[in-house]
Protein backbone atom coordinates (compact mmCIF):
# COMPACT_ATOMS: atom_id res chain seq x y z
CA UNK A 1 0.00 0.00 0.00
CA UNK A 2 1.20 3.45 -0.42
CA UNK A 3 2.01 6.37 2.01
CA UNK A 4 -0.96 8.23 -0.21
CA UNK A 5 -3.54 5.67 -0.03
CA UNK A 6 -2.78 4.97 3.31
CA UNK A 7 -3.61 7.66 4.60
CA UNK A 8 -7.04 8.27 2.23
CA UNK A 9 -7.87 5.12 3.74
CA UNK A 10 -7.39 5.98 7.51
CA UNK A 11 -8.30 9.24 7.10
CA UNK A 12 -12.32 8.03 5.06
CA UNK A 13 -12.21 5.30 8.21
CA UNK A 14 -12.07 7.99 11.30
CA UNK A 15 -14.50 9.97 9.55
CA UNK A 16 -16.93 7.42 8.93
CA UNK A 17 -16.66 5.90 12.59
CA UNK A 18 -19.00 6.93 14.90
CA UNK A 19 -18.40 10.94 16.24
CA UNK A 20 -16.63 11.72 13.27
CA UNK A 21 -16.73 14.50 10.71
CA UNK A 22 -19.01 13.02 8.15
CA UNK A 23 -22.50 11.88 9.35
CA UNK A 24 -22.41 15.26 11.35
CA UNK A 25 -21.42 17.39 8.63
CA UNK A 26 -24.89 16.33 6.31
CA UNK A 27 -26.56 16.59 9.96
CA UNK A 28 -26.01 19.93 10.16
CA UNK A 29 -26.84 20.54 7.01
CA UNK A 30 -29.98 19.39 7.30
CA UNK A 31 -30.73 21.03 10.45
CA UNK A 32 -29.66 24.54 8.93
CA UNK A 33 -31.60 24.17 5.66
CA UNK A 34 -34.67 23.30 7.56
CA UNK A 35 -34.64 26.18 10.06
CA UNK A 36 -34.92 28.91 7.19
CA UNK A 37 -38.46 28.08 6.61
CA UNK A 38 -39.41 28.28 9.68
CA UNK A 39 -37.62 31.28 10.29
CA UNK A 40 -38.91 32.96 6.78
CA UNK A 41 -42.58 31.43 7.22
CA UNK A 42 -44.33 29.88 3.76
CA UNK A 43 -43.59 31.78 1.47
CA UNK A 44 -43.45 29.60 -1.43
CA UNK A 45 -41.98 32.37 -4.44
CA UNK A 46 -39.31 33.84 -1.58
CA UNK A 47 -37.79 30.27 -0.72
CA UNK A 48 -37.71 29.52 -4.37
CA UNK A 49 -35.89 32.54 -4.92
CA UNK A 50 -33.23 32.55 -2.30
CA UNK A 51 -33.34 28.28 -2.33
CA UNK A 52 -29.74 28.39 -4.01
CA UNK A 53 -28.58 30.72 -1.33
CA UNK A 54 -29.14 28.83 1.57
CA UNK A 55 -28.22 25.76 0.37
CA UNK A 56 -24.42 27.20 -0.58
CA UNK A 57 -24.41 28.59 2.73
CA UNK A 58 -25.08 25.72 5.06
CA UNK A 59 -22.98 23.80 2.72
CA UNK A 60 -20.20 26.29 3.68
CA UNK A 61 -21.19 25.93 7.11
CA UNK A 62 -20.98 22.18 6.74
CA UNK A 63 -17.93 21.91 5.48
CA UNK A 64 -15.79 24.04 7.61
CA UNK A 65 -17.02 21.70 10.88
CA UNK A 66 -14.74 19.05 10.95
CA UNK A 67 -12.10 20.91 9.39
CA UNK A 68 -10.43 22.66 12.28
CA UNK A 69 -9.57 18.91 13.35
CA UNK A 70 -8.04 17.91 10.16
CA UNK A 71 -4.14 18.46 10.92
CA UNK A 72 -4.52 19.48 14.86
CA UNK A 73 -5.81 15.87 15.59
CA UNK A 74 -2.49 14.92 14.26
CA UNK A 75 -0.58 17.40 15.31
CA UNK A 76 -1.24 16.64 19.17
CA UNK A 77 -1.02 12.78 19.02
CA UNK A 78 2.12 12.97 17.19
CA UNK A 79 1.12 11.67 13.62
CA UNK A 80 1.90 15.05 12.22
CA UNK A 81 5.81 14.56 13.51
CA UNK A 82 6.06 10.97 11.72
CA UNK A 83 4.16 12.41 8.61
CA UNK A 84 6.71 15.46 8.37
CA UNK A 85 10.02 12.84 8.68
CA UNK A 86 8.30 10.42 5.92
CA UNK A 87 9.24 10.42 2.57
CA UNK A 88 5.73 11.34 0.73
CA UNK A 89 5.98 14.85 -0.05
CA UNK A 90 3.99 17.13 2.19
CA UNK A 91 1.91 18.84 0.11
CA UNK A 92 0.65 15.46 -1.73
CA UNK A 93 -0.24 14.05 1.94
CA UNK A 94 -2.16 17.45 3.02
CA UNK A 95 -3.99 17.38 -0.65
CA UNK A 96 -4.47 13.70 0.22
CA UNK A 97 -5.96 14.26 3.61
CA UNK A 98 -7.98 17.00 1.72
CA UNK A 99 -9.27 14.59 -0.83
CA UNK A 100 -10.68 12.52 1.86
CA UNK A 101 -12.57 15.05 3.94
CA UNK A 102 -14.30 16.32 0.93
CA UNK A 103 -14.96 12.44 0.37
CA UNK A 104 -17.11 11.99 3.61
CA UNK A 105 -18.00 16.02 3.96
CA UNK A 106 -18.62 17.43 0.36
CA UNK A 107 -19.93 14.43 -1.22
CA UNK A 108 -22.47 13.76 0.94
CA UNK A 109 -23.86 17.25 0.96
CA UNK A 110 -24.35 16.66 -2.66
CA UNK A 111 -26.28 13.18 -1.87
CA UNK A 112 -28.45 14.79 0.16
CA UNK A 113 -29.11 18.23 -1.43
CA UNK A 114 -31.43 17.18 -3.85
CA UNK A 115 -33.96 16.01 -0.95
CA UNK A 116 -33.05 19.15 1.01
CA UNK A 117 -34.12 21.32 -1.93
CA UNK A 118 -37.37 20.01 -1.95
CA UNK A 119 -37.85 22.09 1.42
CA UNK A 120 -37.23 25.23 -0.16
CA UNK A 121 -39.49 24.55 -2.86
CA UNK A 122 -36.64 24.25 -6.09
CA UNK A 123 -38.13 22.55 -8.86
CA UNK A 124 -35.98 19.68 -10.96
CA UNK A 125 -33.90 22.14 -13.28
CA UNK A 126 -32.85 24.09 -10.27
CA UNK A 127 -32.21 21.44 -8.67
CA UNK A 128 -29.64 19.80 -11.25
CA UNK A 129 -28.30 23.03 -11.54
CA UNK A 130 -27.63 23.64 -8.01
CA UNK A 131 -26.02 20.06 -7.32
CA UNK A 132 -23.82 20.67 -10.84
CA UNK A 133 -22.56 23.75 -9.05
CA UNK A 134 -22.04 22.09 -5.54
CA UNK A 135 -20.41 19.31 -6.87
CA UNK A 136 -18.11 21.70 -8.78
CA UNK A 137 -17.70 24.24 -5.82
CA UNK A 138 -16.98 22.11 -2.60
CA UNK A 139 -14.43 21.23 -3.59
CA UNK A 140 -12.58 24.40 -3.62
CA UNK A 141 -14.21 25.06 -0.05
CA UNK A 142 -12.62 22.41 0.76
CA UNK A 143 -8.88 23.12 -0.42
CA UNK A 144 -9.33 26.91 0.62
CA UNK A 145 -10.01 25.42 3.98
CA UNK A 146 -7.01 23.05 4.55
CA UNK A 147 -5.53 26.22 4.51
CA UNK A 148 -6.94 28.03 7.51
CA UNK A 149 -6.81 24.21 9.15
CA UNK A 150 -2.57 24.29 9.10
CA UNK A 151 -2.73 27.59 10.18
CA UNK A 152 -4.88 27.11 12.96
CA UNK A 153 -2.39 24.26 14.26
CA UNK A 154 0.69 26.89 13.38
CA UNK A 155 -1.37 29.41 15.73
CA UNK A 156 -2.51 26.46 18.19
CA UNK A 157 -5.80 27.72 18.11
CA UNK A 158 -8.71 26.15 16.69
CA UNK A 159 -12.47 26.57 16.21
CA UNK A 160 -13.52 30.32 15.59
CA UNK A 161 -10.22 31.25 14.45
CA UNK A 162 -10.35 28.53 11.50
CA UNK A 163 -13.84 30.46 10.32
CA UNK A 164 -12.67 33.89 10.84
CA UNK A 165 -9.37 33.43 8.08
CA UNK A 166 -10.91 30.66 5.61
CA UNK A 167 -14.94 32.52 5.53
CA UNK A 168 -13.52 35.48 3.80
CA UNK A 169 -11.40 33.49 1.23
CA UNK A 170 -14.36 31.67 0.19
CA UNK A 171 -16.46 34.88 -0.75
CA UNK A 172 -15.87 34.44 -4.32
CA UNK A 173 -16.60 30.93 -4.42
CA UNK A 174 -19.87 31.99 -3.22
CA UNK A 175 -20.87 34.78 -5.18
CA UNK A 176 -20.13 32.61 -8.24
CA UNK A 177 -21.83 29.15 -6.78
CA UNK A 178 -24.84 31.58 -5.95
CA UNK A 179 -24.59 32.95 -9.17
CA UNK A 180 -24.73 29.99 -11.51
CA UNK A 181 -27.25 28.25 -9.45
CA UNK A 182 -29.31 31.33 -9.82
CA UNK A 183 -28.56 31.97 -13.35
CA UNK A 184 -29.55 28.62 -14.74
CA UNK A 185 -33.13 29.25 -13.01
CA UNK A 186 -34.20 32.83 -13.58
CA UNK A 187 -31.37 34.23 -16.14
CA UNK A 188 -30.33 36.36 -17.45
CA UNK A 189 -26.72 35.67 -17.45
CA UNK A 190 -26.45 32.31 -19.41
CA UNK A 191 -25.62 29.55 -16.37
CA UNK A 192 -21.65 28.97 -18.27
CA UNK A 193 -20.35 32.21 -17.37
CA UNK A 194 -20.23 32.44 -13.56
CA UNK A 195 -19.70 28.33 -13.81
CA UNK A 196 -16.56 28.35 -15.59
CA UNK A 197 -15.32 30.94 -13.15
CA UNK A 198 -16.65 28.35 -10.46
CA UNK A 199 -14.67 25.89 -12.05
CA UNK A 200 -11.72 27.90 -12.22
CA UNK A 201 -12.05 28.95 -8.59
CA UNK A 202 -11.88 25.18 -7.97
CA UNK A 203 -8.76 24.42 -9.75
CA UNK A 204 -6.62 27.32 -8.65
CA UNK A 205 -7.63 26.08 -5.01
CA UNK A 206 -6.55 22.43 -5.89
CA UNK A 207 -3.22 23.77 -6.84
CA UNK A 208 -2.79 26.63 -4.06
CA UNK A 209 -4.44 24.77 -1.09
CA UNK A 210 -1.88 21.95 -0.63
CA UNK A 211 1.30 24.03 -1.17
CA UNK A 212 0.42 26.75 1.32
CA UNK A 213 -1.27 24.21 3.71
CA UNK A 214 2.30 22.52 3.90
CA UNK A 215 4.44 25.77 4.08
CA UNK A 216 2.02 26.59 6.82
CA UNK A 217 2.75 23.13 8.76
CA UNK A 218 6.30 23.01 7.90
CA UNK A 219 6.42 27.12 9.55
CA UNK A 220 5.02 25.25 12.54
CA UNK A 221 7.66 22.58 12.98
CA UNK A 222 10.31 25.17 13.14
CA UNK B 1 26.31 2.09 9.86
CA UNK B 2 27.56 5.09 11.79
CA UNK B 3 26.02 8.32 12.60
CA UNK B 4 27.89 11.41 13.66
CA UNK B 5 27.21 14.34 15.52
CA UNK B 6 30.09 17.36 14.48
CA UNK B 7 29.41 20.57 16.81
CA UNK B 8 26.02 20.22 16.79
CA UNK B 9 23.57 23.59 17.39
CA UNK B 10 19.98 23.37 18.09
CA UNK B 11 17.69 26.89 18.91
CA UNK B 12 13.95 26.97 19.30
CA UNK B 13 12.07 29.29 20.83
CA UNK B 14 14.90 32.01 20.52
CA UNK B 15 17.06 30.09 23.11
CA UNK B 16 19.74 27.95 22.38
CA UNK B 17 19.17 24.90 23.73
CA UNK B 18 22.25 23.29 22.79
CA UNK B 19 25.81 24.10 21.40
CA UNK B 20 29.11 22.36 20.70
CA UNK B 21 27.86 18.69 20.41
CA UNK B 22 29.68 16.06 19.07
CA UNK B 23 29.02 12.43 19.15
CA UNK B 24 28.90 9.26 16.97
CA UNK B 25 27.59 5.77 17.18
CA UNK B 26 27.92 2.97 14.84
CA UNK B 27 26.36 -0.50 14.26
CA UNK B 28 25.31 -2.11 17.10
CA UNK B 29 25.64 0.67 19.73
CA UNK B 30 23.38 3.01 22.01
CA UNK B 31 23.98 6.09 23.19
CA UNK B 32 21.84 7.16 25.70
CA UNK B 33 21.08 10.80 26.46
CA UNK B 34 20.50 11.93 30.05
CA UNK B 35 20.21 15.31 31.36
CA UNK B 36 17.84 17.39 33.80
CA UNK B 37 14.21 18.34 32.36
CA UNK B 38 14.63 20.51 29.99
CA UNK B 39 18.47 19.95 28.88
CA UNK B 40 17.22 19.35 25.08
CA UNK B 41 16.91 15.48 25.26
CA UNK B 42 13.69 15.78 23.21
CA UNK B 43 14.93 18.69 21.36
CA UNK B 44 18.25 16.58 20.15
CA UNK B 45 16.10 13.65 18.92
CA UNK B 46 13.54 15.97 17.16
CA UNK B 47 17.23 17.70 15.48
CA UNK B 48 18.65 14.57 14.35
CA UNK B 49 15.52 13.50 12.54
CA UNK B 50 14.92 17.04 11.10
CA UNK B 51 11.77 18.13 13.14
CA UNK B 52 13.91 20.88 14.68
CA UNK B 53 16.46 22.94 12.68
CA UNK B 54 20.03 22.27 12.82
CA UNK B 55 21.29 25.67 13.87
CA UNK B 56 24.57 24.94 13.58
CA UNK B 57 27.09 21.98 12.79
CA UNK B 58 26.71 18.44 10.71
CA UNK B 59 25.24 15.47 11.16
CA UNK B 60 26.09 12.33 8.77
CA UNK B 61 24.91 9.33 8.50
CA UNK B 62 27.24 7.05 6.68
CA UNK B 63 26.82 3.67 5.25
CA UNK B 64 22.62 4.02 5.13
CA UNK B 65 21.03 4.17 1.81
CA UNK B 66 22.27 7.09 0.10
CA UNK B 67 18.68 7.74 -1.53
CA UNK B 68 17.07 8.53 1.64
CA UNK B 69 17.87 11.21 4.32
CA UNK B 70 18.13 10.17 8.08
CA UNK B 71 14.82 10.56 8.86
CA UNK B 72 13.57 8.27 6.21
CA UNK B 73 15.83 5.70 7.66
CA UNK B 74 14.49 6.22 11.12
CA UNK B 75 12.49 5.48 13.52
CA UNK B 76 11.19 8.06 16.20
CA UNK B 77 9.25 6.76 19.09
CA UNK B 78 8.05 10.13 21.13
CA UNK B 79 5.99 11.19 23.84
CA UNK B 80 2.90 10.88 21.71
CA UNK B 81 2.13 7.24 20.44
CA UNK B 82 0.95 8.73 17.14
CA UNK B 83 -2.48 6.81 17.63
CA UNK B 84 -6.01 7.31 16.33
CA UNK B 85 -8.71 6.38 18.95
CA UNK B 86 -11.36 5.34 16.50
CA UNK B 87 -9.04 2.68 14.52
CA UNK B 88 -8.62 -0.62 15.99
CA UNK B 89 -5.08 -1.44 17.38
CA UNK B 90 -4.85 -3.36 14.13
CA UNK B 91 -5.88 -0.53 11.98
CA UNK B 92 -3.44 1.87 14.14
CA UNK B 93 -0.31 -0.81 12.84
CA UNK B 94 -1.50 -1.35 9.14
CA UNK B 95 -2.07 2.57 9.10
CA UNK B 96 1.60 3.43 10.01
CA UNK B 97 3.11 -0.37 8.21
CA UNK B 98 1.79 1.02 4.95
CA UNK B 99 2.35 5.19 5.23
CA UNK B 100 5.83 3.81 6.37
CA UNK B 101 6.15 1.78 3.07
CA UNK B 102 6.43 -1.54 4.23
CA UNK B 103 4.51 -4.83 3.91
CA UNK B 104 2.27 -6.16 6.10
CA UNK B 105 3.05 -9.50 6.89
CA UNK B 106 4.73 -8.17 10.19
CA UNK B 107 2.01 -7.07 11.88
CA UNK B 108 0.41 -10.01 13.41
CA UNK B 109 4.39 -11.17 14.87
CA UNK B 110 4.71 -7.52 16.19
CA UNK B 111 1.33 -7.55 18.04
CA UNK B 112 2.17 -10.84 19.17
CA UNK B 113 6.19 -9.68 21.10
CA UNK B 114 3.93 -6.92 22.25
CA UNK B 115 1.21 -9.08 23.46
CA UNK B 116 -1.23 -6.92 21.99
CA UNK B 117 -2.48 -9.92 19.36
CA UNK B 118 -5.89 -10.70 21.24
CA UNK B 119 -6.81 -6.80 21.61
CA UNK B 120 -6.03 -6.37 17.49
CA UNK B 121 -10.07 -5.49 17.08
CA UNK B 122 -10.38 -3.33 19.80
CA UNK B 123 -10.47 0.60 18.99
CA UNK B 124 -7.53 1.99 20.47
CA UNK B 125 -9.64 4.70 22.60
CA UNK B 126 -9.71 1.73 24.71
CA UNK B 127 -6.28 1.07 25.67
CA UNK B 128 -4.21 1.75 28.46
CA UNK B 129 -1.11 3.85 28.35
CA UNK B 130 1.31 1.71 28.58
CA UNK B 131 -1.07 -0.25 26.20
CA UNK B 132 -0.33 2.07 24.06
CA UNK B 133 3.29 3.04 24.33
CA UNK B 134 3.54 -0.97 23.31
CA UNK B 135 1.26 -0.41 20.62
CA UNK B 136 3.56 1.92 19.23
CA UNK B 137 6.34 0.11 19.77
CA UNK B 138 4.57 -2.73 17.64
CA UNK B 139 5.31 0.16 14.96
CA UNK B 140 9.62 0.07 15.23
CA UNK B 141 8.81 -4.24 14.69
CA UNK B 142 6.68 -4.20 11.81
CA UNK B 143 8.82 -2.10 9.62
CA UNK B 144 12.42 -2.28 9.84
CA UNK B 145 14.93 0.71 9.91
CA UNK B 146 17.88 0.20 10.94
CA UNK B 147 17.97 3.88 12.96
CA UNK B 148 15.75 3.91 16.75
CA UNK B 149 15.60 7.43 18.34
CA UNK B 150 13.74 6.79 21.68
CA UNK B 151 12.61 9.58 23.79
CA UNK B 152 11.63 7.86 27.45
CA UNK B 153 11.07 4.47 25.97
CA UNK B 154 10.47 2.72 28.96
CA UNK B 155 7.93 5.60 30.98
CA UNK B 156 4.36 3.91 31.69
CA UNK B 157 5.61 0.40 30.55
CA UNK B 158 5.73 -2.09 33.36
CA UNK B 159 8.59 -4.31 34.62
CA UNK B 160 7.49 -6.73 31.96
CA UNK B 161 7.09 -4.51 28.83
CA UNK B 162 10.43 -3.01 30.16
CA UNK B 163 11.87 -6.14 29.90
CA UNK B 164 10.39 -7.15 26.47
CA UNK B 165 11.59 -3.28 24.96
CA UNK B 166 14.95 -4.58 26.10
CA UNK B 167 14.95 -7.41 24.42
CA UNK B 168 13.44 -6.45 21.39
CA UNK B 169 16.82 -3.45 21.82
CA UNK B 170 19.32 -5.77 22.13
CA UNK B 171 17.55 -7.68 19.32
CA UNK B 172 18.09 -4.45 17.12
CA UNK B 173 21.95 -4.11 17.78
CA UNK B 174 22.46 -7.30 16.80
CA UNK B 175 21.06 -7.60 13.23
CA UNK B 176 23.40 -4.36 13.26
CA UNK B 177 21.16 -1.28 14.24
CA UNK B 178 21.71 2.02 16.10
CA UNK B 179 19.58 3.10 18.93
CA UNK B 180 19.68 6.54 20.48
CA UNK B 181 17.67 6.98 23.43
CA UNK B 182 16.88 9.66 25.70
CA UNK B 183 16.11 8.19 29.04
CA UNK B 184 15.72 8.85 32.81
CA UNK B 185 16.22 5.45 34.15
CA UNK B 186 18.26 2.20 33.07
CA UNK B 187 17.76 0.58 29.51
CA UNK B 188 19.13 -2.56 31.05
CA UNK B 189 21.22 -2.92 27.95
CA UNK B 190 24.70 -3.04 30.16
CA UNK B 191 27.49 -0.30 29.99
CA UNK B 192 26.30 2.14 27.27
CA UNK B 193 27.95 5.30 25.76
CA UNK B 194 26.39 8.14 27.99
CA UNK B 195 25.69 11.39 26.56
CA UNK B 196 25.23 13.54 29.33
CA UNK B 197 23.30 17.38 28.22
CA UNK B 198 24.21 19.06 31.66
CA UNK B 199 27.74 18.47 31.76
CA UNK B 200 27.95 19.79 28.07
CA UNK B 201 26.06 22.89 29.06
CA UNK B 202 28.02 23.52 32.57
CA UNK B 203 31.24 22.87 30.44
CA UNK B 204 29.89 25.34 27.98
CA UNK B 205 28.93 27.90 30.73
CA UNK B 206 32.39 27.59 32.39
CA UNK B 207 34.65 27.81 28.92
CA UNK B 208 32.23 31.51 28.90
CA UNK B 209 33.26 32.46 32.23
CA UNK B 210 36.86 31.67 31.31
CA UNK B 211 36.91 33.98 28.17
CA UNK B 212 34.81 36.61 30.17
CA UNK B 213 37.46 36.77 33.05
CA UNK B 214 40.29 38.48 31.96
Amino acid sequence: MSPLVAILVRDMRIAIRVGGGALMGVLFFLVVVTLVPFAVGPDLALLKRIGPAILWLAALLASLLALDRLFASDHEDGSLDLILMSRAPLELVVAVKGIAHWLTTGLPLIVAAPLIGLFLNLDPPAEAALVLTLLVGTPALTFIGLIGAAIAVALRRGGLLLAVIVLPLTVPVLIFGVAAANAAVAGPVPFGTPFTILCALTLASLVVGPFAAAAALRQEME
Amino acid sequence: MRLSAIDLACHRGGRDVFEGLSFAVSSGEVLTITGRNGAGKSSLLRTIIGLARIAHGKLALEGGDAELTIAEQAHYLGHQDALKPALSVGENLRFWTGFLGARGEHIRPALDAVGLDELADLPAAYLSAGQRRRLSIARLLAVKRPLWLLDEPTSTLDAAAQQRLTGFMRAHLTEGGIILAATHGSLGLGATQELRLDDLRASAAAAMAEQEAP
